[in-house]
């Protein structure tokens, strides 16, 4: 099913070293492969910022990486075990092959600096040989792709809309070229509107560039429409993993039944969550049947 | 049966260096008592204006806000009045309730106030606030915020926003800063809530499926005026203005999504 796999967990367990002692993450194993989207859902506290932490060894104590390994596949062919690297080695791998766009992230951004400035930073960094003018021309173009466009160059983030300072965020984590691009919750600040066309480009910029793709979020919804696979955390173990498709029409775990449970359909029938329905809404509800399985009775008359 | 009027509201705000800003422009409504009315719109729509002028924290350039054909009081104790009538429930539990207070405390208070009860009689009646919300007194009344989840919270603020037994309920967000699983059984809740008490509520959201679930209606703002409203499955289903199909489509919808390539007609077909 992954034939040429990116990234491999294995058995990775994540605990916050606090009294008492909390297991974050619990034995997680996936494999993640080239090109692929796979979405990371769960509740607040389910360890899912916490297992992309610490696939990138971003975690800070009280967080100890108990168990387990995670193998990032070059491009090159080399086989890299992340926990194995130095802080140098780390420091170089860390945005060269995998890049991550933070929640909030928007947020995040130099409120003193040009965006263009911020951008020419991971090149300074990253890339020592270029010179002025390819960081510069490299910059524009990146500003292009997100769809800012190189005027906004000198633009300062508040100058910017909560949108265009995510595209921003996408373009810096987009820079160096990733193999692996991390996402957490990177649209839940924004609308709707815009989250959608966001959406579109980062799944344009997959198909032209073929990253992969790990995008965290709650919104069960969106990750079935984006991704190619979506896993399942709670209470840092991942109860499920699959495809997009069979996650949404068959899902076998009661907690993710739950999840899809949770968002009445947009469009489709009223099912459980019918208005007057009352007390047979709630205990149809706790069965977390998804509403769109049941027959769309209430539709017809609509036509 | 209590009646609140929007007519011909216009707000503008000055907008230092740029001239006026123009929030709502000319927004009429009625919000009636067994009703749910959803609100909706992109951020920067107008909806929090809506909500800030019908509780007064607001007031409208232009137009009338009128309350069973009166107009709402700007001050002093018919303002009061008012907003006993007309309460508001937030959309963060975290920042709305007193981390200092003890729930008692929270609902205690507006009771008091308000002289919605004799004074022997406020314990009796914060639990029974606190059973309408479905929690449980005895394991709730003596807490502070900190010690109860995000859920649990907003239904501590529910049950003080209906402390004063309010006709009309505006909630602002009410369920988008808490997590997936619980928010169905907080709008389940709300909906419980204003059927027992044939409650009007004003629900202001951006999530056009629960705004179809639960309402009657739906309006929906874009740049301060309403461009569309109608029953909540026709606004969502057969849209008429472009702006509400653009939400529309925006939003995530696996049914749609899914319909296509498996042929499992799940979903009806686009309306349009």
């Amino acid at each position: 099913m992954t034939p040429d796999p990116l990234l491999t967990i294995e058995r990775f367990s994540v605990v916050y070293d606090v009294d008492p002692p909390v297991e974050a993450v619990r034995d997680v194993s996936l494999t993640l492969a080239r090109g692929e989207i796979l979405g990371l859902a769960g509740e607040s506290g389910c360890g899912k910022t916490t297992l992309a932490y610490g696939i990138q060894r971003l975690l800070k104590p009280p967080a100890v990486i108990t168990s387990g390994t995670a193998v990032f596949h070059d491009a090159g062919g080399d086989d890299i075990e992340i926990n194995a690297l130095d802080e140098e080695q780390m420091r170089a791998f860390r945005w060269d092959k995998v890049s991550m766009v933070f929640q909030g992230a928007m947020n995040a951004l130099n409120p003193v600096l040009a965006i263009g400035r911020q951008l020419d930073d991971v090149f300074t960094t990253h890339r020592p040989r270029m010179t002025k003018a390819e960081r510069r021309e490299e910059c524009a173009r990146l500003l292009d792709v997100v769809g800012v466009g190189r005027d906004r160059l000198r633009s300062y983030p508040h100058e910017l809309s909560g949108g265009m300072r995510q595209r921003v965020m996408i373009a810096m984590a987009m820079a160096l070229r990733p193999q692996l691009m991390i996402m957490d919750e990177p649209t839940t600040a924004l609308d709707v509107l815009v989250q959608r066309e966001i959406l579109e480009q980062i799944s344009e910029l997959r198909h032209e560039l073929g990253f992969s793709v790990i995008f965290i979020t709650h919104d069960l919804p969106l990750l079935l429409e984006i991704s190619d696979r979506i896993a399942v955390m709670k209470d840092g173990r991942l109860v499920e993993i699959d495809t997009a498709h069979r996650i949404y029409s068959d899902p076998q775990h009661a907690y993710t039944k739950r999840l899809l449970g949770s968002f009445p359909s947009l469009t489709g029938d009223r099912g459980d969550f019918v208005r007057g329905a009352g007390d047979a809404g709630h205990a149809a509800g706790a069965d977390a049947a998804h509403p769109a399985t049941a027959s769309a009775a209430t539709e017809e008359d609509a036509s | 049966m209590t009646i609140l009027e929007f007519k011909g509201v216009t707000k503008r705000y000055h907008v230092r260096g740029a001239g006026d800003m123009l929030a709502l422009d000319d927004v009429s409504f009625t919000l009636t008592s067994g009703q749910t009315m959803a609100l909706v719109g992109q951020s920067g729509s107008g909806k929090s204006t809506i909500a800030k002028i019908l509780t007064q924290l607001e007031r409208a350039t232009s137009g009338e806000v009128l309350l069973d054909g009166k107009p709402i009081p700007h001050r002093g104790p018919g303002l009061r009045r008012y907003r006993q009538r007309v309460r508001m429930v937030f959309q963060d539990p975290f920042a709305s309730l007193n981390p200092y207070h003890t729930i008692r405390h929270h609902l205690a208070r507006p009771l008091a106030l308000d002289n919605v009860v004799p004074k022997d009689q406020i314990e009796d009646e914060v639990r029974a606030l606190l059973t309408r919300v479905r929690l449980d007194p005895d394991a709730t009344i003596d807490r502070r915020p900190h010690e109860l989840s995000g859920g649990q919270r907003q239904r501590v603020a529910i049950a003080r926003a209906l402390a004063s037994r309010p006709e009309l309920l505006i909630a602002d967000e009410p369920v988008s800063m808490l997590d997936v699983s619980i928010r169905l059984g907080v709008l389940n809740l709300l909906a419980d809530l204003q059927r027992e008490s044939n409650l009007g509520v004003l629900y202001i959201t951006h999530d056009l499926a629960t705004a179809r679930h639960f309402s009657d209606q739906i309006m929906v703002l874009h740049h301060g005026v309403v461009v569309e409203r109608g029953s909540a499955d026709d606004v969502i289903l057969n849209p008429q203005h472009e702006y509400t199909r653009a939400l529309r489509d925006a939003s995530p919808d696996p049914d749609k999504h899914f319909a296509g390539p498996t042929g499992e007609a799940t979903t009806r077909s686009d309306a349009s």
